[in-house]
């Protein structure tokens, strides 16, 4: 081992104490990563003024009625009519503008998905989807507004990148990617404030996943807010003695195939954590890459074939199988099975 | 249990009684929308306590009624009013979001007795009647449909694709009812995306308009009766109202669109509602 004892990467020192019992979802410092999108599509609209934010009502909750106080000509509220607003940020597009169109990540992924397919990404257009709401992080608002299945469709469209970040940090930082990035870009962000956990020397590039925990006994390769708790699972792995790898993926597409089959070949087991359907997303790329190339034992962590319902949003994490316990469990059963 | 059809006076007394629900339920839920609640409630409550063929006891009874709550956001008036009219226990009232609870954020027609239609992504809820009231002319049912539609809703074009819809077949068992509150989400109708002339916008696509005041019963209960009689073809009744109405710090509000008050907020409001309901 090299001088670093410590088996973190980029964890923020003062968060590591914290994930002895999940602490950190009560104690560590928490933020909700829409915070962090809106804060730094500022930055870059204050930088670059090709720059311009689309909405469609939800600007005061996602936050980028800021950028409309600060840039009024360049912000255009459509009202409701989200399919109005993707289309018309297609059209910016083709200009040369940099549209960031905003609204839940249910609404972006489906009421408007023919427009995001047939006029953004086939015609392969410099369009940034801001999604919030992602996963079932919209707790007490209910199915409705939970977009669960994101991930899985953004992916399985052409010329997509679909990008998740953990954290605010991360978040700043993948925005930031994105907006230099030629081509659309899926951004998905969280309604409710999660553990800020990583520092800003987080080496975020789009297409690269980061080994966050050292590990080689199983690999938790997880996103969004599941990357906390795999953190908090792994550490409670420790005590039992299991070292377990935590893989923070932000980026779903292009998933980072190097980082995924070393670790199916230095661990030879590997569990996959999202808030998102258990298919068609996280679980199932990786799925799909070791079952061609490397088949290793895995359990995926995902919604279930069902739609979730109201509640606070930690207390849907538990319900539907999404804790830190849950990726515990997951991880002892895969070891098994090696 | 309630009295129906109720007179107007009885009918007011009702819609004081349900606004004090929804200002106790999002309190006790501490999230939820008041404002569009609040807005919608003499409407809905003049519907379910005056003009609605249903039965509490057998609510998907087939020959009933139905009404759609497209704005479903403003479901704690919705459930406020199927609680008073004896369709469920008033102490689920308590539990509204909460893990467990047969009362969503947004309308759940599979979890509660008297929800006709799943409601929350908005701009569907017309089409859904649309459906409904074709199915009952093909069914040769005397159904009547009710939609509430937002105003802010209803620049979602799918709204218009149904308005379409509903002229073309000439439906004249289902009536819409605009709740024109001139606040959306994020701030007013008339200046975030104006929605004016809304009522030549309605009459060009074929819909009969009446234009009432939202909230004075003794014009709402003459308006929804002449709907439902009225022949061939679909009405919208334009209903002008106030966001947060019955409350004065919440009205006209925006903030209110989607805030839970605190315990001290909810005395205040209840106490103005019971007072003004007091004062008729
Ligand atoms: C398709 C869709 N887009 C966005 C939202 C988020 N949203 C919920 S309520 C609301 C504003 C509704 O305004 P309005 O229809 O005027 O309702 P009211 O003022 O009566 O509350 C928005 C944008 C949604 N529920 N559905
Ligand atoms: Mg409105």
């Amino acid at each position: 081992m090299s001088a670093n004892l410590s088996p973190y990467h980029h964890v923020r020192p003062e968060v590591i104490p914290l994930l002895k019992d999940g602490k950190l979802f009560s104690e560590g410092q928490k933020a909700p990563t829409r915070a962090a999108f809106a804060q730094t599509v500022i930055e870059l609209g204050a930088a670059n003024p090709d720059i311009v934010v689309l909405d469609a009502d939800v600007s005061k909750s996602i936050g980028t009625n800021r950028f409309g106080a600060k840039f009024p000509e360049r912000h255009f509220n459509f009202g409701i009519a989200e399919q109005n607003m993707f289309a018309a940020a297609a059209g910016m597009a083709t200009t040369g503008l940099i549209p960031f169109a905003c609204t839940y990540a249910v609404f972006a992924s489906l009421r408007a998905l023919d427009m995001v397919r047939n006029s953004i990404h086939y015609p392969n257009l410099n369009v940034k989807i801001a999604a919030s709401h992602s996963g079932i992080t919209p707790g007490p608002d209910g199915v409705t507004h939970q977009g669960q299945e994101d991930m899985t469709i953004m992916r399985s469209i052409a010329n997509s990148t679909v990008i998740a970040p953990a954290d605010p940090d991360t978040t700043v930082l993948a925005v930031k990617a994105a907006a230099a990035h030629a081509g659309p870009v899926y951004l998905s962000f969280t309604r409710d404030p999660v553990p800020e956990v990583f520092g800003p020397d987080y080496p975020f590039e789009i297409g690269k996943a980061v080994t966050v925990r050292d590990g080689s006994d199983v690999t938790i390769i997880a996103m969004r807010d599941l990357t906390a708790h795999a953190l908090v699972a792994a550490a409670h792995l420790a005590e039992a003695g299991i070292e377990a790898r935590v893989i923070d993926c932000p980026t779903l597409k292009p998933l980072d195939e190097e980082i995924v089959l070393q670790a199916a070949r230095e661990t030879g087991a590997i569990v996959t954590a999202e808030n998102n359907v258990y298919f068609g997303g996280l679980g199932s790329a990786v799925a799909e890459l070791l079952v061609e190339n490397h088949p290793t034992p895995m359990q995926r962590i995902g919604v279930r074939d069902t739609f979730a319902e109201s509640g606070p949003y930690l207390d849907l994490l538990d319900k539907y199988g999404l804790s830190y316990g849950h990726i515990e469990t997951a991880a002892r059963k895969v070891i098994a099975r090696k | 249990m309630a009295n129906v059809p109720m007179s107007v006076e009885e009918l007011k007394q009702m819609a004081a009684t349900i606004r004090c629900d929804i200002i106790e339920m999002i309190c006790t839920a501490g999230a939820g929308h008041p404002g569009g609640s609040l807005s919608a409630t003499d409407i809905v409550t003049a519907l379910y306590f005056r003009l609605m063929r249903l039965d509490p006891q057998n609510p998907r009874w087939p020959d009933r009624d139905r009404f759609i709550l497209s704005k479903g956001h403003a479901c704690p008036v919705w459930y406020a009013t199927l609680a008073e009219r004896g369709f469920f226990d008033k102490a689920h009232l308590g539990t509204l979001r909460q893990l467990g609870s047969i009362l969503q954020g947004h309308p759940d027609m599979n979890k509660v007795p008297g929800i006709d239609m799943t409601a929350g992504s908005l701009g569907q809820g017309l089409s859904v009647g649309v459906g409904m009231a074709l199915a009952g002319k093909l069914q040769k049912k005397d159904y009547h449909v009710w939609v509430v539609v937002g105003d802010g809703e209803s620049q979602e074009g799918a709204v218009w694709e149904a308005a379409m819809s509903a002229a073309k077949w000439k439906l004249d068992n289902i009536t819409a009812i605009l709740d024109r509150n001139n606040l959306q989400n994020d701030w007013h109708v008339d200046e975030l995306m104006p929605i004016e002339p809304v009522a030549d916008k309605w009459q060009a696509f074929g819909w009969h308009v009446v234009d009432i005041d939202g909230h004075d019963m003794d014009a709402i209960v003459p308006a929804l009766e002449a709907a439902r009689e009225r022949k061939g073809g679909p009405t919208l009744i334009l209903a002008r109202t106030i966001k947060g109405k019955g409350v004065s710090y919440m009205e006209n509000v925006c903030e209110w669109h989607g805030k839970a008050p605190c315990q001290e907020e909810a005395d205040q409001a209840l106490d103005e509602i019971r007072r003004c309901s007091c004062e008729r």
